[in-house]
């Protein structure tokens, strides 16, 4: 479906790898901001371009199994978008200017973008590949999970990430017994105050999920090629027909690599997104970037860093960047059953967490501190802290840590009585 | 089967068929309506897939949510205090078989 490429550009071309959130941001925003010259997007799964966060969420417990698309068809043809599902590249011949395809394409480029995501880790222990063994990133992997549920007994979650504990909420849903491990001695890795996950954890067991911290899985047990169960680290037998391993994933840095780029948990980026090369940039989960607000590189896997990015890398690519760099505040969320998480900021394991409102209710923010200055709020079940917060985060102009004790103190308040009059 | 009007700014008009269950900002993404953009998936987080629900439709729609609320003061255009919704909290169903939107100049 994809057009032999050009042999002659009249302006510039611009190759995006990559058909994702951050992939499809970056060609529309292209367009967008007025790139006229030839436009080509590349992906590797058949489908076209879809949303992932609904597969771990309400595409698991609604009968509806059409994904949500990213854009209609006609958009990539109105836009002049080339859009080739279902080829992968395999080389970047930096000194030719061209991507190489599976299929045996060669795509010129001036301007290049490397927006392949990541992949799911895998668990290597013996049993990984039997059948009923799952991990869930893309529609493929949705789909056998969907499939799996409808007909299965007990399922058994490995790592109580959000992708692992979306899962368990919903199997919880249609009435399946859950049980979660978790290596960690508390969910949600280190990126979440104690305060906060200490309270989803025991919102999952009154549901009834059997979460088992600080514990692992060294084995898969089968038969006939099926899995029945699993052996744990500390020698528990656990009963499972459903598996879901959720244990994180690893930046797609292979064809990186292959190009010569530097890579470092992930493809290294400037401020300006660029890699080693000045005519490549990597963006959403792939890149290692340069973020203002924590002092150090990071690498993100978020809808926000995916499309933010996506939209400073355009500027750049027209010679448009804001010259500051790209600095967007992070945000994520996450759906578990009746818990709406949401998170503004990033914070670091020694930062100072300060409740705000009644955890009891199930309705709370965790305020995190660096020395005096506010660098992440989490909010579970309110949408008015968590919006509050990435105004006042974004702007550095969030309340010094005592005021939070003030009566009735509220973020959303906070953050009405700093906007001017106008 | 329930059908969503979508008014754009240039005066055109796209008419869109959709299954029950189906929310406005669904049924734009599946369709190519132009100015929804639906960055979040439908979960009330991002504000971009705000419309202004057109009067006569209005008493049919469901309650909106504190999230919903929190996000409607959030849009890149104008909130309208009646008219505006997102999209992705409208659905399609017996009580909503048809509804007229007119789709912001901007959504981001």
């Amino acid at each position: 479906m994809c057009p032999p490429p050009k042999s002659e550009a009249a302006t510039t071309s611009v190759v995006v790898i990559g058909a994702g959130h951050a992939g499809v941001q970056a060609a529309e925003a292209l367009r967008t901001m007025g790139h006229a010259g030839p436009l080509t997007l590349v992906g590797d799964e058949s489908a076209p371009p879809y949303q992932r966060p609904p597969l771990s969420k309400e595409h698991l417990d609604t009968a509806d199994a059409e994904p949500l698309p990213l854009r209609g068809m006609q958009f990539f043809a109105e836009q002049r978008i080339e859009l080739c599902t279902g080829a992968s590249a395999t080389m970047i011949d930096r000194s030719g200017r061209r991507v190489h395809l599976s299929d045996g394409r060669q795509l010129p480029y001036d301007s290049l973008v490397i927006a392949c995501g990541a992949t799911n880790r895998s668990l290597p222990v013996p049993g990984s590949d039997l059948e009923g063994v799952h991990s869930l990133r893309t529609l493929a992997d949705a789909e056998a999970v969907r499939a799996a549920m409808a007909g299965c007994d007990s399922a058994l979650v490995v790592g109580a990430g959000f992708i692992g504990l979306e899962f368990a909420a919903a199997a919880r849903k249609r009435g399946l017994p859950v049980t979660v491990v978790e290596a960690a001695a508390r969910p949600l890795g280190r990126a979440l105050s104690a305060e906060m996950a200490e309270h989803i954890a025991e919102a999952h067991r009154s549901t009834g999920v059997d979460l088992r911290l600080g514990t692992g899985v060294t084995a898969f047990l089968g038969d006939n090629g099926r899995v029945r169960g699993a052996i744990g680290t500390d020698g528990t037998e656990y009963t499972a027909d459903l598996v879901l391993v959720g244990i994180g994933v690893v930046p797609r840095d292979e064809l990186a690599i292959q190009a010569g780029l530097t890579v470092d948990d992930g493809i290294v980026v400037d401020e300006h997104l660029r890699t080693s090369d000045p005519d490549i940039y990597a963006i959403g989960d792939c890149a290692s970037f340069p973020h203002p607000l924590q002092g150090n590189r990071i690498r993100l896997e978020s809808v926000q860093n995916a499309t933010d990015q996506a939209r400073h890398v355009a500027a750049a690519i027209l010679g448009r960047e804001d010259p500051g760099g790209y600095r967007e505040l992070p945000w994520f969320w996450s759906h578990q059953g009746p818990m709406k998480l949401q998170i503004a900021g990033l914070r670091l394991p020694d930062d100072r967490a300060l409740v705000l409102g009644d955890p009891a209710e199930g309705k709370f923010s965790v305020c995190s501190y660096r020395g005096e200055r506010l660098v992440a709020v989490e909010s579970l079940n309110r949408p008015a802290d968590h919006m509050a917060a990435r105004r006042l985060l974004a702007e550095g102009r969030a309340p010094a840590p005592e005021r939070l004790d003030d009566p009735g103190f509220s973020l959303k308040v906070f953050a009405r009585a700093l906007e001017p009059t106008p | 089967m329930p059908k969503v009007i979508f008014h754009h700014d240039n005066d055109e008009t796209d008419v869109v068929e959709s299954p029950d269950g189906t929310s406005v900002m669904k049924v734009a993404l599946q369709n190519d309506v132009a100015g929804i953009v639906g960055e979040c998936g439908g979960q009330a987080m991002c504000a971009t897939c705000h419309v202004y629900v057109r009067d006569g439709y209005l008493d049919r729609l469901p309650e909106i949510s504190e999230d919903e609320e929190e996000m409607l003061e959030c849009t890149a255009a104008p909130r309208d205090e009646t008219r505006s919704r997102l999209g992705c909290q409208v659905v399609l169903g017996p009580d909503l078989e048809e509804v007229e939107v007119d789709v912001p100049t901007s959504q981001v």
